[in-house]
């Protein structure tokens, strides 16, 4: 449709940014360098002919085993000019931090939240990064594909009887890690 | 004595409440005029912590409000949400991708034929198929129905909130003839499950049931002029409303707003117009705007949205076509029952597609339909297995609901009560 998008972006910010585009049943892909996605958006949004004046969604996909293991996607949306792209930055395992596109768009606010509450994607720069579905004691990132659908956190932690190491419902060990300044509830009685 | 000119200390202060409750005494009734007066005005006001909900009924049991008061003033407020979170896109991601429409369902229960149409045209793109005419002329109306039942539900619960009992009864009653209806198509009232991948799951029950949606329509248009005549030009209605949670049209795009909340502010964006899918490009309606962006301004918006669904549905009834609901391609919907029962290869596909699910092409789709609240998206992935890799929604909820505090920060609390309503969170779709 609408592929005069990732030849400007293209032609804006060259292959060192613009990894690499593609176009699939009509929905336009860039992917973005992860450092420079704050300055891409901004010009997205302040250049005339593209016009972003919407940050529809941001999300993250978890492709597990792959390096980098992290896609975080933006859905953008011009209001005057009616046309959609969809930036993409890889972000390593090791260390899934990018800048926040806060700055450019208020929505994005619980948007980063989300992602980081879901994914654990630090967003620098980002004014309130808290959780915001799951509640502050919730320890890892539920839509990673490696924790598992049944997942359960009581507040309280259980005990294996033999090892007396914290488990989870349905046999898995782990090793819980309380945030500093939390106390299970069992503690505090 | 006007304003105080020097900070009173607690004591001081203390001593002057004591002194305004003996002018009120017990049982004074009107209280004196000195009380709204000047003498009020000096006394200080000391910042309280309140949390409102989640089980409060305004909030309709599923969000809390942390407000720090400065006497009736919000001075500032932290929405929380979360306590309906069922991890759908964890569920969905466990189950086949036809196995999701039960789950649609329940992002919004008023509305759920708008989420079903929303996620199945979000795969449908991504496998680049399309439904047949009948389907998209019946997935239209249908999803103008609970559009329609949407709106009456968040006027029903704002008018119940600012103390309109009867507009609340007469709207649900009118929702409830539309369930009636829905009940007869689908099977179900509310968790209707009724989209299919490639088309839907069954067909119009009988002769008789267009006639009776047509009789609904009527009904629907009677109902809303009651509504209007009880609350447009209501005077508490309009000075609860009117220049209340007002967000100019700059905020309101800066802060994802689309759908009904976005068009009070003056914004003509519709997906339905601006993009339009299924019947929308060939039918003859209008978009409402408002201009001030206030409660006034929404209530109103979904007002003409109900009138407006009403012309989509009548036209899509008249120009229903014949012909199948579903596609008849086997890699997607499940064969016929006599292709089933008398063929190994229908039997084969039928067996496949319920294990194993449709194997979807690898790749992404972001697919967008106007829900009742907004842009609804949803962003499928695939690797090309029976199971969606990915799903991510795109709630029109959550970009509003995160706004209200902009929208009612300086304001009264009782302000507080239209502009949630009025920006009609869905509990289902903002926690998903």
């Amino acid at each position: 449709m609408s592929k005069k998008v990732l030849a400007a972006l293209q032609e804006q910010f060259g292959e060192e940014v613009v990894l690499k585009t593609h176009s699939h049943r009509g929905d336009d892909t860039a992917e973005i360098v992860p450092e420079m996605i704050r300055e891409v958006c901004r010009w997205l949004k302040s250049d005339p002919e593209m016009a972003f004046q919407q940050v529809s969604d941001i999300t993250c996909v978890d492709w597990l085993g792959q390096s980098p293991r992290f896609e975080v996607v933006y859905q953008l949306y011009s209001l005057t000019r009616r046309h959609r792209v969809r930036l993409k930055c890889r972000v390593d395992e090791s260390d899934p931090r990018l800048p926040s596109v806060q700055p450019v768009w208020k929505g994005a606010n619980w948007l980063e939240r989300e992602a980081y509450d879901m994914y654990g994607i630090v967003f620098e720069g980002h004014p309130d990064l808290r959780r915001l579905l799951l509640y502050p004691e919730f320890i890892g990132h539920p839509l990673r594909k490696d924790y598992p659908i049944r997942g359960e956190q009581p507040l309280v932690t259980m005990r294996d009887p033999e090892s007396q190491r914290p488990v989870m419902p349905g046999g898995t060990l782990i090793q819980l890690k309380r945030p500093e300044g939390v106390r299970p509830v069992a503690e505090e009685n | 004595m006007g304003a105080p000119d020097k900070i009173k200390s607690r004591d001081e202060s203390a001593a002057e409440m004591a002194k305004v409750r003996r002018t009120l005494g017990p049982g004074s009734n009107p209280p004196p005029a000195s009380f709204f007066g000047s003498e009020v005005e000096g006394l200080p006001t000391e910042e309280i912590l309140v949390n409102v909900g989640p089980s409060h009924p305004v909030t309709h049991g599923t969000v809390r409000f942390l407000i720090r008061f400065d006497g009736e003033t919000i001075a500032a407020i932290d929405p929380e949400i979360g306590y309906l979170h069922r991890g759908f896109e964890k569920q969905v991601e466990a189950a086949t991708w036809t196995q999701a429409f039960p789950y649609t369902d329940r992002l919004n229960y008023v509305s759920p034929m708008l989420n079903n149409v929303g996620y199945a045209m979000a795969v449908e793109k991504l496998i680049g198929i399309e439904a047949p005419p009948r389907a998209q002329n019946i997935r239209t109306f249908v999803g103008e129905i609970h559009r329609i039942c949407d709106h009456l539900t968040a006027i029903a619960a704002m008018a119940l909130e600012l103390g309109a009992m009867t507009a609340f009864l007469y709207a649900v009653e009118m929702r409830d003839h539309w369930y009636d209806r829905i009940a007869e198509l689908t099977g179900a009232r509310l968790m209707v499950s009724y989209c299919r991948v490639g088309g839907l799951a069954r067909d119009i029950p009988d002769d008789q049931w267009v006639p009776k949606v047509r009789e609904c329509l009527k009904r629907t248009l009677e109902i809303v002029r009651e509504l209007d005549a009880l609350l447009t030009r209501n005077r508490i209605f309009i000075d609860r409303t009117r220049d209340t949670g007002i967000i100019n049209a700059e905020d309101a795009i800066d802060w994802g707003f689309t759908g009904p909340c976005l068009r009070a502010t003056g914004v003509d964006y519709d997906v339905r117009k601006d993009h339009p899918y299924l019947l929308y490009g060939e039918l003859d309606w209008d978009v409402p705007v408002g201009e001030r962006g206030d409660n006034y301004d929404r209530y109103l918006v979904r007002m003409e949205e109900m009138r407006q669904s009403v012309r989509i549905v009548e036209q899509c009834l008249d120009r229903l076509p014949d012909g199948p609901i579903i596609i008849d391609d086997w890699r997607w919907a499940k064969p016929a029952k006599t292709d089933v029962y008398h063929s190994i290869q229908g039997t084969i596909a039928h067996f496949e597609l319920v294990m194993y699910g449709m194997q979807v092409p690898a790749g992404e789709a972001y697919g967008y339909t106007e829900g009742a609240n907004g842009e609804l998206g949803f962003y499928v992935v695939s690797d090309g297995g029976g199971k969606p890799y990915k799903c991510k929604v795109r709630s029109p909820c959550l970009s509003l609901m995160q706004a209200l505090p902009s929208m009612v920060t300086g304001s009264l609390i009782a302000d507080l009560v239209p502009t949630f309503d009025s920006i009609n969170m869905i509990g289902g779709e903002i926690d998903r």
